[in-house]
């Protein structure tokens, strides 16, 4: 079986399982309509002590560890077809899995790691003037390229997103529209595939809509919630706004290079045709200006993050497939995949890190103060992504890709794993209201504790290998700079922070949940339980594949990762850059100041909110407008509402609406007006004017007639007088002349 | 010298006449008048060698139209007319346009008096006696002013018929 | 006594023609405007008569003429005359000003 030539079955399995579900979904698991699709989480978290159990049967009662294979099935009449779903496309997903691993495992043996399988001209050639006057040909074709990066990619987006489709068969048994979600999963998979796999950036662009597709159908899930909507529509438009960028990147790329195929616009880049922009922002500056404004919408981050944390309206397993392991990963592996060209543009890749930096420890002090279980976590995703781009943006690619890996691991973690405290707290997602869950459910807890302790960087497990990479390339890359330094390790320590923040209020302390939630608390089923064991054995080992050249006591093997990867970004540039001030006493010291921020947060988090839980309260309320910010999120979305969509839209729709009444309505009234208005000048004209010129006729000869009148007085003797006048002044005339 | 006197004594009675024809209040007394006129141009006439005129003036002017005059003048009872005013409102005008036009005739007269043999006396008489005057008229008007001879007997046949329609009580 | 030529008959014609014409424009009796009328061509013939004169015993014209003036004067002054009873019955009154219909 040559899995490199059937490249493409692995986007058509889970197309195949999204195509079966739209057509034959509802026939496998018809659920009645009246019942609002409502799942635990659903619930907004402001109404403390709300059942949460809000839509479901008041006879749901069932009973702790109860392990079942498929549905939930209590108070809800399950079609007996309901397995074919769970087949189907977990299945597919698995069968896409099979696919890739071998063919990463055959593209390994290649002595060349490329693999390009063009399957037919999609976008046949139009011919058109490039920017240096050549003729050349659009055309886009569906091609796929297996390499090692987007081989890490298909790894990761079918291994990981098969735990979840495992996953949500049980977190998903109760709701309504079962089938639907499986199908957009699927649907979502493909979307995503298609764009690591594509082989030129339209196809790629493809996939880029789609996954945004997903995600609002995703995100909107549960529709009958506005906010589900609302959330789904901003995720879409903001998404939008970004893709605008990249379509424009794109189609300057096209105009400089003519092709848009990866091969060869990195042949064109590297082949020195173009040098690197050092001195000012020329056009390839511009170009991967806007194809990171693309990434930025992507992957959340500054301006366009605003997304995401209104993107946990959404079922858990889509935040954890979609806003952790992959979408959002999407932008990062864009930028990676252009590699060749920002490693020319060195002011962009500046802008790409120092956008990173800010982000990440913006959402890192938003992180510091939300109380919902889900937003800590969405906003630790958008601080996360931070990292990576941080990574590009200072020219250490592998490592973004590094942190892509071992992220997609922890964070789909600790998304799956608040799914399941959610789940067990019947639908609470404020963490005020949680507490000693420890003891209760302790499969969930265990995991989610190797999880946080990967986030948080710890040495040994995964997050410490990348994000230390990234720190200090962050350090010491020519591209990188000191300050960048700093924010990250404060961003660390946040980060640890925060996450352990997360753990004491949920697990550890007493409970705060009211009485009726806390007998109901129970341990998922083991189709949750399974995956989230697999992806915590993943968090500790997936660490290991890159670790850093300082540990050379662990032989190459180990450093395998940045080797793999290191066909995709080598260029001589990139090569010069890395070996830069490589000092190992250096390194060893940022190594311990990163390890010994992230023990202190730790160990302030566990402080503040177990043994004395009363010192946040203190601090919130001295703190009270710094808290404020940082709990509205730096009013960012506030200010968006303001100036876009009060301002632009809103605004520009009454400005519109006022032009409209005013210039476009007041013209065409104008208009009749005008046409009254001439209408009576017409009218005074033909009444004064024109009859005023026959009737002054008439009145001049009757004017002029007033005097003959007089002399016709009927009198005969009259006229006599004037015949004798008459005559005598003819006969005058003549006798004078 | 006769001739002097007589012209005197006639244009006197002509000029004198008309003058008293047209004040008179009474419509007789003016038709008298204007009868003494007639004669006096009859004898204006027949110094001027028109017997034939003179007699014609004397027959048709006096003896028919003023005649038919008085006649009318009984008809039309002019008693009450003898009572109102008797000029009209445009006297002074007419007056001041008739004095007016006399000054231009004598104006023609002064500017012409070259044209004609005015100062010449009236008629040698040569030798030219041997036709009579009436016989003179006579050939002239049967041969020369035949036509308007006849048109006149026609003219004077629409005025009888005229006068007679105009005069009927009931056409 | 200075002999009597045509300018004298001509000075009289002119005299006797004013004459009539004041008459004609000043009374308001129609039979005396009539008359002032009969007393115009009165004139007017002796004018012809003097110039007739004047010329000769072989131009009589001017005495033809003044035959058909008298003629004339005949047939005006019967219809003159019946137009004036007509108007008599119908009017009443014999003066020129009363007659006005056909002012304006």
């Amino acid at each position: 079986m040559n899995f490199l030539d059937q490249i493409w079955l692995i986007p058509l399995f889970p197309l195949l399982g999204a195509a079966l579900m739209l057509l034959l979904g509802k026939k496998l698991d018809p659920q009645p309509e009246s019942e609002v699709a409502v799942a635990p989480g659903v619930e907004p978290i402001y109404e403390h002590g709300h059942d949460a159990h809000g839509g479901h049967d008041a006879g749901h009662g069932h009973d702790h560890g109860d392990a079942h294979a498929g549905a939930h099935g209590h108070g809800h009449h399950h079609s007996p077809l309901r397995f074919l779903v769970n087949l189907i496309c977990p299945g597919m997903i698995l069968l896409s899995f099979i696919f890739s691993a071998g063919a990463v495992y055959q593209l390994a043996q290649l002595p060349h790691r490329v693999h390009q399988v063009i399957q037919f001209t999609w976008l046949a050639g139009l011919p058109f003037h490039m920017a240096n006057g050549q003729i050349a040909t659009f055309s886009a074709d569906w091609g796929f390229l297996l390499d090692p990066l987007s081989s890490v990619m298909i790894l990761v987006i079918t291994g990981i997103g098969f735990l979840i489709h495992v996953y949500s068969t049980g977190y998903m048994a109760h709701d309504n529209g079962y089938y639907r979600f499986f199908g957009y999963l699927n649907l979502f998979v493909f979307f995503m595939l298609m764009l690591v796999l594509a082989n030129n950036y339209v196809l790629l662009f493809v996939g880029w809509e789609g996954v945004g597709l997903c995600s609002y159908l995703l995100i909107g899930f549960y529709f009958h919630k506005k906010s589900a909507g609302d959330a789904g529509k901003k995720a879409f438009i903001v998404n939008r706004v970004g893709d605008a960028g990249f379509v424009l990147g794109m189609l300057l790329m096209l105009s400089v290079f003519g092709t848009v195929r990866f091969t060869d616009v990195n042949a064109i880049l590297r082949n020195g045709h173009f040098t690197a922009e050092t001195a000012g922002f020329g056009v390839l500056s511009a170009m991967s200006l806007l194809m990171f404004f693309g990434a930025t919408g992507k992957s959340a981050q500054i301006p366009l993050y605003v997304w995401l944390p209104d993107a946990m309206e959404g079922p858990t397993p889509v935040s954890a497939l979609i806003h952790a392991a992959t979408m959002v990963t999407a932008g990062v592996y864009m930028v990676a995949r252009s590699a060749a060209l920002f490693q020319l543009t060195p002011h962009t890749s500046t802008v790409v890190a120092t956008i990173g930096a800010f982000t990440a420890i913006l959402a890192a002090s938003i992180a510091l103060v939300q109380n919902d279980i889900k937003r800590v976590l969405a906003y630790s995703t958008v601080s996360q992504l931070g990292y990576m781009f941080l990574a590009l943006g200072v020219g250490a690619y592998w490592v973004a890709i590094f942190h892509v890996f071992t992220h997609a691991f922890f964070k789909a973690l600790l998304f799956l794993c608040s799914g399941s405290v959610i789940h067990a707290m019947g639908g609470e997602q404020d963490m005020r209201y949680m507490g000693g869950l420890k003891n209760k459910i302790p499969v969930t807890h265990w995991t989610m504790f190797v999880g946080s302790v990967a986030i948080a960087g710890i040495p040994g497990l995964a997050g410490f290998f990348s994000k230390d990479e990234i720190l200090w390339q962050t350090y010491s890359s020519p591209q990188g700079s000191q300050l960048l330094w700093g924010i990250g390790l404060a961003t660390a320590a946040m980060t640890a922070f925060y996450m352990w923040r997360l753990m004491n209020l949920t697990f550890y302390g007493p409970s705060r949940a009211a009485e009726d939630v806390q007998a109901h608390i129970h341990e998922s089923p083991v189709s949750m339980t399974g995956p989230l064991t697999v992806l915590a054995i993943g968090s500790v080992f997936a660490g290991w594949l890159g670790v850093p050249k300082l540990w050379s006591l662990f032989g190459e093997g180990f450093r395998s990762f940045e080797s793999w990867l290191a066909p995709v970004f080598a260029s001589a540039a990139a090569e010069a850059a890395k070996e830069g001030a490589h000092d190992a006493s250096t390194e060893w010291i940022l190594m311990g100041f990163s390890v010994a921020i992230a023990v202190m947060g730790i160990t302030i988090a566990r402080y503040f909110y177990y043994h004395k839980p009363g010192i946040p309260d203190t601090l919130e309320k001295k703190l009270r407008p710094l808290h404020g910010l940082l709990y509205q999120k730096w009013y960012v979305d506030e200010i968006y509402d303001f100036i876009f969509v009060n301002g632009l839209c809103k605004g520009g729709g009454l400005l519109l609406g006022a032009f409209d009444r005013n210039v476009v309505d007041g013209g065409v009234n104008g208009a009749g007006w005008l046409t009254r208005f001439t209408s009576r000048i017409s009218m005074w004209w033909d009444t004064w004017i024109v009859d005023g010129t026959v009737r002054f006729t008439a009145f001049f000869v009757k004017m002029l007639s007033y005097p003959v009148c007089i002399l016709q007085t009927g009198r005969v003797q009259a006229y006599a007088f004037f015949i004798l006048v008459g005559a005598m002044a003819f006969l005058g005339y003549y006798v004078a002349r | 010298m006769l001739d002097t006197v007589l012209f005197y004594i006639f244009g006197v009675m002509t000029l004198l006449g008309g003058i008293l024809t047209i004040t008179r209040r009474s419509a007789v007394h003016s038709a008298i008048s204007l009868i003494v006129s007639l004669l006096g141009v009859a004898g204006l006439y027949l110094l001027q060698h028109a017997e034939f005129l003179f007699a014609v003036q004397i027959v048709l002017y006096v003896g028919g139209i003023m005649v038919l005059f008085l006649f009318v003048i009984m008809l039309v009872n002019l008693d009450l007319a003898a009572k109102e005013r008797q000029f009209n409102r445009q006297w002074l005008v007419a007056l001041a346009a008739v004095l007016a036009a006399g000054a231009e005739l004598g104006y023609f007269f002064y500017r012409g008096k070259d044209a004609f043999r005015l100062a010449d006396v009236a008629a040698a008489l040569p030798g030219a006696e041997a036709l009579g005057n009436t016989e003179m008229i006579g050939n002239s008007l049967f041969s020369e002013y035949l036509l308007p001879f006849e048109v006149a007997s026609l003219l004077l046949l629409v005025a009888v018929v005229g006068s007679v329609v105009m005069a009927k009580k009931r056409i | 006594m200075h002999p009597i030529t045509t300018v004298h008959y001509l000075a009289l014609s002119a005299a006797l023609l004013l004459i009539g014409t004041v008459g004609v424009l000043t009374r308001r009796n129609i039979v005396i405007i009539l008359m002032s009328i009969e007393l115009i061509l009165n004139a007017v013939n002796i004018n012809l008569v003097a110039f007739s004169h004047m010329l000769g015993p072989d131009h009589p014209q001017g005495q033809v003429f003044a035959i058909f003036v008298i003629t004339d004067a005949v047939a005006e002054a019967a219809v003159g005359l019946g137009i004036l009873i007509a108007l008599f019955r119908n009017k009443e009154t014999v003066l020129a000003d009363e007659i006005d219909l056909l002012k304006w």
